[in-house]
């Protein structure tokens, strides 16, 4: 039917712009999983309230590394709740970290632009639409949620964590310079072809992956916008990230410095 | 060239022309009061910048927003959700 339409029409209308909308792009949502069971529910639910009311195609790519505390059953009763199109499930066997997850959800992400956040209900999805829209407005390869600017902020932190917090970040601006304000925060949107490119480059694991990515953007002169995101500790479960946090940012850092 | 070596460039080069100044290599003689200010510089600059680090960290601590609201926002949100997830046949 519709080849018939496009025939029938004469050759001089298909120039004009309303002839030929722009193909619609789709964001995909990296959700990686590691005992987020009382969480997982609550932030796909966020996150599906958050597209129907802005209105942009989505999926939701969940990669669960084989919590033992039963998330993979959430996301199948999710994946049943919001259909196979929306919810995509791609599990790995066991704990294989953060990075290699990223790598594995987008093999699968059908989207052209990427939207990559914690599941323990830090990042809300509310900001996700201002993402979009900032990403739009300057067509930035990267926009990253900033907790440092205008209206960004924390909650539930204690002053100990603010002063580390704000220290590390104000010795890595001086020593870097990487030309956005948050490094270290790991809600941000990606045309999905800069994260393909980014993630073959970045050697570090962890925490410092989230540094490292940003560096080699403003390497390869990929344009970065930010948006200001509150950030708040995460209610449920347990945090991942042990006691030698400081020490290995301070690595990771030094090492970005002697090598970039 | 690394972020390391662009320090280093900047440091020998800051450093050199203090070094120069001091002895009066290069015919470049400063009257004596201008030297006794050259010479503790180095030392005046690493003090000043050390204050302007604390203040500027402080300063930043002091003003990081508590996102009282969005806390309060998010709590009546897993309100809803955990309601019409319940409904829709979600076992938590
Ligand atoms: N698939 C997968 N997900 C992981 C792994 N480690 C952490 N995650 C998930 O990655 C996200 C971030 O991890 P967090 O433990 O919250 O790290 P964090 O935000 O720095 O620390 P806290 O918020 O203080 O707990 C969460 O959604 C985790 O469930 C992993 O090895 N594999
Ligand atoms: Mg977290």
């Amino acid at each position: 039917m519709a080849s018939k339409e496009a025939s029938r029409t004469p050759a001089w209308s298909r120039l004009e712009p309303e002839g030929r909308s722009p193909p619609q792009n789709t964001y995909s949502v990296l959700l990686p999983t590691y005992n987020e069971r009382e969480n997982l529910p609550l932030i796909v639910w966020l996150l599906v309230k958050s597209f129907s009311e802005s209105g942009f195609n989505y999926e939701i790519i969940i990669i669960d590394d084989g919590s033992p505390d039963g998330t993979r059953d959430v996301a199948e009763q999710l994946e049943k709740i919001y259909g196979s199109d929306k919810i995509l499930l791609r599990p790995r066997e066991k704990k294989l970290g953060l990075g290699t997850a990223y790598i594995h959800g987008m093999k699968h992400a059908t989207g052209n632009y990427i939207i990559i956040m914690d599941a323990d209900l830090s990042h809300h999805p509310k900001f996700i639409p201002e993402f979009i829209r900032k990403q739009k407005e300057g067509n930035f390869d990267i926009v990253s949620g900033t907790r440092y600017k205008g209206n960004g902020g924390v909650y539930g932190w204690d002053l100990k964590r603010k002063i580390i917090s704000r220290g590390a970040n104000f010795i890595t601006q001086i020593l870097l310079r990487p030309g956005a304000s948050d490094l270290t925060g790991s809600f941000r949107l990606y045309k999905k072809e800069v994260l393909q490119k980014l993630i073959e480059k970045c050697v570090s694991k962890g925490y410092v992956f989230q540094m490292e990515m940003i560096v080699r953007a403003r390497q390869l002169n990929y344009t970065i916008g930010e948006v200001p995101i509150s950030f708040v500790d995460r209610v449920y479960g347990e945090s991942k990230l042990g006691g030698n946090e400081i020490v290995s940012f301070l690595k990771g850092l030094l090492t970005l410095f002697a090598t970039t | 060239m690394t972020k390391l070596a662009q320090w280093l460039w900047g440091l020998a080069l800051l450093g050199s022309a203090w070094a120069a100044l001091n002895v009066g290599a290069l015919g470049l003689e400063l009257p004596a009061p201008c030297r006794d200010v050259l010479w503790p510089l180095p030392a005046y600059l690493l003090v000043a910048a050390g204050c302007y680090a604390l203040g500027t960290v402080g300063y930043r601590v002091a003003t990081f927003h508590d996102c009282e609201d969005a806390a309060r926002e998010l709590q009546n949100q897993i309100q809803e959700a955990r309601a019409d997830l319940s409904r829709r046949g979600l076992r938590f």
